[in-house]
Formats: C-alpha cells, sequence, structure tokens
C-alpha cells in the first residue's frame, strides 16, 4: 500500500505545463524519432575526430542547420546557438501556440548550458596561430560568440523574441535548471511562454575531450556504439556528446485557454549543492535534492514510476549516485530506473532537457525504455527498479522524476506528473 | 593584381561572408548595402579578410572607400598592385 503524501494544491495559473519539445539528439533529430531510436537500443555515439586531441568517441547530432537559419547567421554564429535555434523553432511550432500572432515580449528564452565560448575561443587561438599570434588576425565576430548569453540570445534574433533572455550556467545540470528557470519566471509572470532546457556544443572543443581524457574519466576504447556504459562492470568513462533540447512550458490556465497538447505537468522541482568536492558527486547531497522535489510535489518515493539517472559511466559517478538512489528508492517496489547516456553520450548542458523528452511518452505507451550497454551489470550498481538492456512495459505511468547533476557539486532533479 | 583580379578577390570574399545572396546581379556602381544584406560586421568581415588573405591593412578612417564594388576597387588598385 502506497502512502500517498499530501499533493500541494495550486491554482492553474501557478501549474506549469509542458506543451512543446524541440530537440536534436545523436539519434534523432524530433521528440518522436528520438523515442523510437531509445526502445530499438539505437545507439548515436560514433567515432570522431578532433583537432590536437585525435580519435574519439562522440554523440554527433545532424539536424538541418538551414531549417530555421540562413547561412550567413549559420556563419556568424555558433554551433551551440544553431542547436538553439532548431530546437526552439521546432518546439514552437509543436506547441500550436499561434505563432504570427503572440506578443514577443510575453516569451521568455531559458537556456542551460555546461559551459559556453570554449569552442569559438580555441578556433580563433587555432586561427591566429597561422599568423604568428598576431591579434590583429582576431575576429570581431569572437566576443558576440563567446558571451555567455550567445545561444539565448541567437535564439531571439532569430525569432523575433523580445521578452527575457539569457542562458543559465549549470555545469551538467543545466537542462533541468533551464526548465526550472522557465517554470519560475511564468509563476512570477515575467513571461506567458518559456522556452525552456539546455544545449551543448561541447564535442567541438577539443578541451572537454583532455580534459576528461586527463582526469581519466574519457571512453576510448572498443566500438563507438557500446563505449557509454553506465553501470556496467566494465564501463571506462564518459562519451561527450552534443545535443539540443527545448520544450515550451506555460502556465495551465493558458494551456487550457487554447485548448493544447499536454505532454506533462513540472509537479515537482528541487536544486541544491554538494559543497564537498570539485568533481566528486555527493550521494547524501544528490538523495537530499531527490527528497526535495518529492516533498515540493507532494510526493513520496513509491509513486514515482520512472527514474532517469544522470550516470555518466564513470565508476564514481555511477556508484554515488546508486547510492543515493538506494536510499530513496531502495523500497519502493514500482520504481523503474533507466539511464539515456548509455545510447548517446553525455550531452552536457542538453543532457538534462533530452534524457527527460526521451521517458515522456511512457505517459502514453507505459513502457521504459531500458539503459543498454550493460554486458555484465556492476553489483554495487544493482537497483530492483532498473531496466536493461531491454524496454519494459511498466503499466501506467503518472510520474517521471529525472536525475541531472554537475561539476562543482550542483545537483537539480525534476518530477513530471501525467496529465 | 588588375583592377579585374581584385574584384574577383572581393566577389570570393563576399560569398564567404553573405553566402545567401545572389551576386551574380551586383551592380558595381551601386552601394553594396542598397544591394546586399550586409551591416557593419559584415564590413569588418571584408577588411579582415582582405588582411588575411592578401596582407592588406586597411586604415578604420578609410572603411568608407569599400561603400561599392567600383569604389573599392579603385581604393584598393594601388594597394594590390604588387601582389
Amino acid at each position: 500500500m502506497i502512502a500517498d503524501a499530501k499533493q500541494p494544491e495550486l491554482p492553474d495559473e501557478q501549474r506549469i505545463v509542458i506543451t512543446g519539445i524541440g530537440l536534436t539528439a545523436p539519434n534523432g533529430n524530433s521528440y518522436s524519432d528520438f523515442r523510437e531510436a531509445l526502445l530499438a537500443g539505437k545507439s548515436g555515439v560514433q567515432d570522431y575526430e578532433i583537432r590536437y586531441f585525435g580519435k574519439t568517441f562522440a554523440g554527433v547530432c545532424d539536424f538541418d542547420e538551414r531549417k530555421h537559419q540562413t547561412r550567413k547567421d549559420r556563419r556568424r554564429g555558433t554551433r551551440a546557438a544553431s542547436a538553439g535555434i532548431y530546437c526552439a523553432n521546432e518546439t514552437i511550432i509543436d506547441s500550436g501556440i499561434d505563432w504570427p500572432n503572440m506578443d514577443r515580449s510575453r516569451v521568455g528564452i531559458y537556456v542551460g548550458v555546461t559551459e559556453h565560448g570554449n569552442v569559438e575561443t580555441e578556433n580563433e587561438v587555432y586561427e591566429i596561430k597561422g599568423f604568428d599570434y598576431d591579434t590583429q588576425y582576431w575576429s570581431h565576430h569572437h566576443n558576440p560568440r563567446t558571451v555567455a548569453n550567445n545561444p539565448a540570445g541567437e535564439i531571439a534574433l532569430n525569432m523575433g523574441i523580445i521578452g527575457p533572455h539569457y542562458t543559465i550556467g549549470a555545469a551538467c545540470a543545466a537542462g533541468n535548471a533551464g526548465m526550472i528557470q522557465g517554470a519560475q519566471m511564468l509563476r512570477l509572470n515575467e513571461c506567458d511562454v518559456a522556452i525552456a532546457g539546455g544545449v551543448s556544443e561541447s564535442i567541438h572543443t577539443f578541451g572537454i575531450f583532455a580534459g576528461f581524457n586527463s582526469q581519466g574519466a574519457l571512453a576510448r576504447d572498443g566500438d563507438p556504439e557500446s563505449a557509454s556504459r553506465p553501470f556496467d562492470l566494465n564501463r571506462q568513462g564518459i562519451v561527450v556528446a552534443e545535443g539540443g533540447c527545448l520544450y515550451t512550458l506555460e502556465r495551465f490556465s493558458d494551456a487550457k485557454k487554447r485548448n493544447a497538447k499536454i505532454y506533462g505537468e513540472l509537479v515537482g522541482y528541487a536544486m541544491n549543492t554538494d559543497a564537498t568536492d570539485f568533481v566528486l558527486p555527493n550521494p547524501e547531497r544528490q538523495s537530499a535534492c531527490i527528497h526535495l522535489a518529492l516533498k515540493k510535489a507532494g510526493l513520496v518515493a513509491e509513486q514515482i514510476d520512472i527514474v532517469s539517472t544522470h550516470a555518466t559511466g564513470t565508476t564514481s559517478g555511477d556508484l554515488q549516485e546508486c547510492s543515493g538512489l538506494r536510499s530513496v528508492f531502495g523500497k519502493s517496489q514500482k520504481t523503474y530506473i533507466n539511464n539515456t547516456k548509455s545510447f548517446i553520450g553525455h550531452s552536457m548542458g542538453a543532457a538534462g532537457a533530452i534524457e527527460l523528452a526521451g521517458n515522456l511518452n511512457s505517459f502514453t505507451d507505459g513502457v521504459c525504455h531500458a539503459t543498454i550497454n550493460v554486458n555484465e551489470l556492476d553489483p554495487d550498481c544493482h537497483l530492483p527498479g532498473l531496466v536493461i538492456n531491454e524496454p519494459r512495459e511498466v503499466g501506467d505511468v503518472k510520474y517521471i522524476l529525472n536525475n541531472s547533476f554537475g561539476m562543482l557539486g550542483i545537483n537539480s532533479v525534476v518530477i513530471i506528473g501525467k496529465i | 593584381m588588375s583592377p579585374a583580379d581584385i574584384r574577383e578577390v572581393i566577389l570570393e570574399i563576399l560569398e564567404d561572408i553573405a553566402p545567401d545572396e545572389d551576386l551574380t546581379t551586383l551592380k558595381d556602381d551601386i552601394a553594396f548595402r542598397e544591394q546586399l544584406e550586409l551591416d557593419s560586421m559584415d564590413f569588418l568581415d571584408i577588411v579582415m579578410e582582405l588582411r588575411k588573405r592578401h596582407r592588406v591593412q586597411i586604415p578604420e578612417e578609410e572603411y568608407g572607400e569599400l561603400a561599392s564594388m567600383e569604389s573599392t576597387v579603385k581604393y584598393l588598385t594601388p594597394k594590390m598592385a604588387d601582389i
């Protein structure tokens, strides 16, 4: 018997729902294609080579940059913004909002990023190397490309949005953080529509690969498709990926008024901090974050049907997250657990938003996608509800909890409920 | 470089910085901005590309010489004569 906690009774004006999804992932450029790939066990990781670092693996996206952007704007801008522009246009189309008649001053853009500017700075340094490091050859495009708000600002330019726009720098918790920021701004009535989530261009900076490699945390051996293997005893580290996922968030009252399609409701969220280490996670603080999100949602652990894990395929990260999950969900008989990075690698600032999107259709089809590439489960990662290698029919799904954690001890959790 | 060669150089640069534009109908005696969607950052691109590709230095106070194809070629002809 599940002891339901008391659900908070919010007026419809304070309830935040998802009414649109635009995404690009290494194995799909739409919500439906991505879901299909996850259920089919299709990886998006491939062989990859980047200057200075050499051969490695990466999750590479193949969305059509030209679908919503001119060649000139693409040349002038950044890859992160290009992913953002694709996702932002797609999410608004998907939402069915009457965009030509939308008051663009009431639209806000909240884009989570792990980092921004590394790609563009590396490119410029590489370029002026050919001119003996003479800085008069340094591009005048460098500053607008590398300001921290770039991905959100380019979306605003592209779509004529004149409400608030900025990025949220939140390491690899950024995708969730973008959603949370969007929800908060809607509740504060600072906007009527929030385009919120995260993007990443990280595969285009050699520094990310070199940094993880120096840390002993980069997967480089074997086949690309099996390189990302969270929870597997023979895991070898992180596969870096690019991508983007932006949601259209609206107040439930507004969504009902226009009879919008609703993917789910953001019923709870939390962010907290470890304050214990630059890179090592802290399971107590992670579980505290989950408990806080559950409390805000008025839910207990046993009511969560699916947990989408953050696990990246590093030994420390996997074990710490499993330890935290065990402390929260260890007694839950009906909570299923999966992982998306096993398919696409770690899409950094986009990860939280993308990984949630891959699970949302469980509200409709009652299936929990798997975590793949688990040939030999690490005994320390054994969790009763872990869905390994094959998707599982789990029946009616009412609540999905999405973990996303990052360096400097940043933790984020969102809980989406079925409407 | 001859004036004709310089014109080709400028066209190549324009093809890169304004890839969505049709340059086949470009009129040399009409300002670039009246025919193409070019802003101040694009003109800086022209200056930068001339510097990078041909080591031509254009002082800021002379940027106005790059208004049209005709004025640009005329301005650059002595500067690029020995290239």
